[in-house]
């Protein structure tokens, strides 16, 4: 299965996110009241890490295992942004969870948050279905 | 075995979390995210007759085995390995808590709050139904979560993933300071 190499990478990534508190609704509270470094940190030495990766990888033109020339994420502005983002905020200070976590939550044994993440699916369904009317 | 039990300090569990950004690009030129797979779940189990769930979702399926893993990731983290001791949360975060009613800290959730008796009241029923809908709706509205515009946009330098990521923080903050104190106190 070529596609088991990506499950794998899940593994680890969902264990650093375990293991690193990031899907703790208690972190996710002391984040927002700005009262521990910790969340920040991870932030703050994920991303580099993803830059500076990206930008070895295109300095040395790399190919990715299939083959491909990498190129890296265009994300374009649309009006969607920042009203979507907010309303995403308001869910994460909620449910302590971002989609990732979600998941993640659910391996943890917390079962009851496959009620959040069911929600979740409802709430991209009628996302989906409103689509046409909402600015983007 | 010790490390799997204790919990991982921010240098340790960030710069792994970074590396998930080139592991999957060098694999197959995948780009990180996550929210996306909330979509393709949609559209594989109830498209209707909505434009937005009819494409090809099996195209994009290496996605859901990265969700499937970080789902086994949780539970070798968490269940398996789940760390004995109470979360080690900064004295004032302790007192906040505290001071909203939520006695136990022990796990990574409050069993008080997120449990099934009080998902059929109004403050379980917010935080889980109301705060699940809100993520999956935001998220796809902002077209990216935290990994995909948080960590993958803004390792490719895309500005509107930091104007995302800022209205991310600007939202939670709003709410964990003026809204959930009110809702804890249903």
């Amino acid at each position: 299965m070529k596609n088991l190499k990506y499950m794998l990478v899940g593994i680890v990534f969902g264990l650093a996110l375990t293991k690193g508190e990031a899907i703790s609704w208690y972190r996710i509270q002391e984040m927002f009241h700005f009262q521990s470094f910790h969340m920040y940190g991870i932030f703050m030495t994920a991303v580099p890490v993803g830059a500076l990766s990206l930008w070895i990888i295109r300095k040395l033109e790399l190919r990715s295992a299939d083959g491909q020339l990498i190129d890296a994420p265009v994300k374009p502005y649309h009006r969607g942004i920042i009203p979507g983002g907010l309303i995403f905020g308001f869910g994460w200070a909620f449910t302590g969870a971002c989609p990732g976590p979600l998941y993640a939550q659910v391996g943890a044994g917390y079962l009851v948050t496959i009620v959040t993440f069911v929600s979740a699916l409802a709430g991209t369904w009628v996302y989906a279905r409103l689509q046409p009317y909402l600015p983007s | 075995m010790d490390f799997l039990y204790k919990p991982w300090p921010w240098y340790v569990a960030g710069p792994i979390i970074g590396l998930s950004v080139p592991a999957l690009l060098l694999m197959g030129n995948k780009k990180l995210g996550v929210s996306s797979t909330l979509r393709q779940i949609c559209a594989a189990c109830y498209p209707a007759n909505v434009p937005f769930l009819h494409y090809d979702w099996k195209k994009d399926s290496w996605n859901l085995f990265l969700v499937a893993g970080i789902l086994i990731g949780g539970f070798v983290g968490g269940t398996l390995f789940a760390n004995p001791e109470p979360t080690h949360l900064s004295p004032a975060t302790v007192d906040l808590l505290h001071r909203q009613g939520i006695e136990n800290l022990n796990g990574l959730m409050p069993v008080e709050l997120f449990n099934w008796h009080t998902l059929v009241s109004v403050k379980g029923f917010v935080l889980m139904v109301v705060g699940g809908f809100m993520v999956g709706f935001g998220t796809r509205y902002a077209r990216g979560c935290t990994s995909g515009h948080g960590i993958m946009g803004l390792a490719a330098l895309q500005w509107p993933s930091l104007l995302a990521t800022v209205s991310f923080f600007v939202g939670g903050i709003l709410f964990s300071y003026f809204v959930l104190p009110y809702v804890l106190a249903l």
